[in-house]
């Protein structure tokens, strides 16, 4: 592995050093471990840890629960019941998957935040920005799928207005639609395929995982200067990082256990608290409820999606120009999809030379009104698509496109940021005092 | 600051995504102290046990409740009744047996039967598929610092039934109810801008609780406020009979992990410190 210069594994013993020549495993996991890491690192840089944790919890408790679920129509929504009734300790185990999605979008949503404020997607960076949100869709499609196995009406429902979306593709939709349910409605095709993808979904995702960490590690951690670290020599480097072990681990733990308190509050007294309380109604197709909500975390891109009203200009224009392909409908699928692409092209639409909004003074306030805006975008997401709700989507949602595609190439060019500290090490003693280095 | 500012606003837009979730305008709902309530919360065995018979005895006649085997009536932290006397109340019940193919009395590894009349609700998870109240504004916070829910919803519900408004007509179907939001409305009953004049709507079930329709074994009184919040109670505990397991669960994680962080603040703390020289400001 290139990168940041450090000592690497050196197998001591024979046994090891049979081991290290035939399978350097060992020697792969030291170096991981091992990582120098810039020694600035605040506290918006534990997010990374929580994530992966709730990963490996969504996958063991997820196991288990499918051993108990039955993926049937006539059965799923009593197999539920069953392993909230009957099966030994089945109701906290499915609490904490159900609670534990929340904590993953909570984590990933701050995760992705911290990387735009302090840069993280730029140069050399942009893999594993790109990893990164095919992670963040992958999770979505999991939690969306994830959401239809209780099947309760929102299930139902929730199943059935998501996978309409494709059949607003000009064409092709219907029978992508048709193809995605296995059906020509969401049915037992639908829940079978459902459940198989949702159980294969999250060990892709590990698999992104391990790319999206293997190339920070080839370039090594940002950090919340956005100077590089010195990698003249290893001299150098250690004067602006630690190894991750100990000093990120037990940190990131830390932040981790403190976290989970919360958490465990949440599944243990209110655990039903971030759900809807109509899937706890079984799925029935002669229902529509009168409110189809999605879960919070898909809210700012529910909101975008129902933005783009037929009278919206753009749309019009939109319609006009392709002669009628392009409707209202698809517009707000594009404009869905398009929401998160934007974001993923921020490498390429953000022009300027420093990287770290801290030393931002204009994009700092652009930021954080992006921020607010996709707070208001889950809150406009919850309500009802009629005035002012309707006004308030459309302005939130035309500020997102318009931060990526507009605001950020501009700023390169318009702002004039503050000085940046020559090093690491310089930020960090300006924070910490110079440590007592011992004589050597 | 970063962390601050973003650790508000995900808790704003938690409690306002939880909260927004309202079941339907213009409904009075009613808050109950009920005895499960909060962490420390514990079902009340007596309550639980005037609640099945009301449950028995009234509900029964039109609903079911598919979902609950009839051997949890037995279990500790429910009503907790002897085994006998599970045995006894299961009988009671014919249920189908495919084996036998014929009906058969019903044994405790049997469920509750299904509702008798077809649009009558399955009423065991009546407690948690009714969001009750989400107030103020849909922020959820009275749900969150006063505990409305689905139980506070099925009391001020067997509670609700008044006599109709004068703004309706004599023959509107239904029974006028205030807690009641997804039934009919008269058109008579709203105003110029199509708002209710009058909270809740008519509801398809007649009023099952008057007062006095059951009589306690405990000697409690049976009112028809303390029939609605036993009822409402039982059925708190048929929709979520692991609650005191779970909330017990919860508190011995929400201790160790405490703990935990206070072992890894102190660790981290000292590793740091060769690290970190000291502040200067």
């Amino acid at each position: 592995m290139s990168g940041i210069p450090h000592d690497h594994y050196e197998p001591k013993t024979n046994g090891e050093k049979w081991l290290h020549s035939r399978l350097p495993i060992v020697g792969l996991l030291y170096d991981t471990i091992m990582i120098p890491t810039p020694k600035n690192l605040n506290w918006m840089w534990i997010w990374g840890i929580v994530l992966t944790f709730c990963l490996a919890l969504q996958i063991v408790t997820g196991i288990i629960l499918a051993m108990h679920y039955t993926p049937q129509v006539d059965m799923a929504f009593a197999s539920i019941e069953h392993i909230m009734r009957n099966v030994n300790g089945g109701h906290f185990i499915r609490y904490l998957h159900m609670n534990g999605a929340s904590l993953f979008f909570v984590a990933v949503y701050l995760h992705i935040f911290r990387g735009l404020y302090y840069g993280s997607y730029k140069a050399p960076r942009e893999i594993t920005w790109i990893i990164g949100m095919l992670i963040y869709l992958a999770m979505m499609g999991t939690a969306f799928m994830g959401y239809v196995l209780p099947w309760g009406q929102m299930s139902f429902w929730g199943a059935t207005v998501i996978t309409g979306l494709f059949g607003a593709i000009p064409f092709i939709g219907e029978s992508i639609q048709t193809w995605l349910l296995g059906g020509p409605a969401v049915g037992n095709a639908t829940l079978n395929r459902f459940f198989s993808l949702h159980y294969l979904l999250p060990f892709v995702i590990a698999a992104l995982v391990a790319l999206h960490i293997w190339a920070f590690h080839t370039t090594g951690n940002n950090n919340p200067t956005g100077v590089d670290v010195r990698r003249s020599s290893k001299t150098e480097a250690e004067k602006d990082t630690v190894s991750f072990w100990p000093y990120f681990v037990i940190k990131d733990l830390f932040a981790l256990a403190v976290i989970l308190v919360v958490f465990f509050a949440i599944v243990g007294f209110m655990p039903n608290y971030l759900g809807h309380p109509d899937n706890y109604i079984e799925a029935n197709p002669l229902v529509t409820p009168a409110h189809i909500v999605p879960e919070w975390y898909f809210l700012p891109f529910y909101a975008i999606l129902r933005a783009f009203t037929a009278d919206v200009w753009v749309v019009m224009f939109a319609n006009w120009i392709t002669g009628g392909i392009v409707d209202a409908k698809f517009f707000g699928v594009l404009a869905m999809f398009g929401a998160i692409a934007v974001m993923a092209l921020a490498p390429w639409l953000d022009t300027s030379s420093v990287r770290s909004g801290r030393y931002r003074p204009m994009f700092k306030w652009w930021f954080w009104l992006l921020a607010i805006d996709f707070v208001v975008l889950m809150w406009v997401g919850a309500m009802p698509a009629e005035p002012p709700y309707s006004t308030i989507s459309l302005i939130a949602s035309g500020y997102w496109f318009a931060y990526f595609l507009v605001i950020l190439p501009l700023l390169g060019v318009i702002e004039k940021p503050e000085a940046q500290p020559a090093t690491i090490e310089e930020d960090f003693d300006a924070h910490y005092g110079k440590a007592e280095t011992p004589a050597e | 600051m970063f962390k601050k500012t973003g650790i508000a606003a995900l808790t704003a837009l938690a409690l306002s995504a939880g909260g927004a979730w309202a079941a339907g305008a213009e409904a009075h709902v009613e808050d109950i102290a009920f005895s499960f309530e909060g962490p420390f919360g514990k079902f009340d065995q007596n309550q639980l046990q005037r609640g099945l018979k009301i449950y028995t005895q009234v509900c029964s006649a039109c609903h079911g409740m598919q979902y609950v085997p009839l051997r949890t009536l037995g279990d500790e932290g429910g009503p907790h009744l002897p085994e006998d006397q599970v045995r006894a109340y299961s009988a009671q019940f014919e249920v189908f047996d495919k084996e036998l193919d014929d009906t058969r009395p019903a044994i405790p590894a049997d469920h509750f039967p299904g509702s008798a009349l077809e649009n009558a609700p399955d009423l065991s998870l009546m407690a948690k598929k009714r969001a009750g109240f989400h107030g103020p504004y849909g922020s959820g916070m009275s749900q969150l610092f006063n505990g409305m829910g689905g139980p506070e919803y099925i009391y001020s519900l067997m509670t609700g039934y008044h006599e109709a408004p004068e703004c309706a007509p004599e023959d509107f179907p239904g029974s006028y109810n205030a807690a009641f939001a997804a039934g009919g409305f008269p058109e008579s009953c709203k105003d110029d801008h199509g708002h209710h004049t009058v909270p809740g709507s008519w509801i398809a079930m007649g009023q099952p609780l008057w007062g006095d329709d059951v009589e306690f074994d405990d000697g409690t009184e049976a009112t028809l406020e303390q029939s609605a919040e036993d009822v409402a109670a039982f059925l708190m505990w048929t929709a979520e009979p692991k609650m005191m397991a779970r909330q017990h669960a919860g508190l011995v994680g929400v201790i160790f992990l405490t703990l935990l962080s206070v072992l890894l603040y102190l660790t981290n703390k000292r590793i740091w410190a060769p690290i970190k020289g000291k502040k200067t400001h």
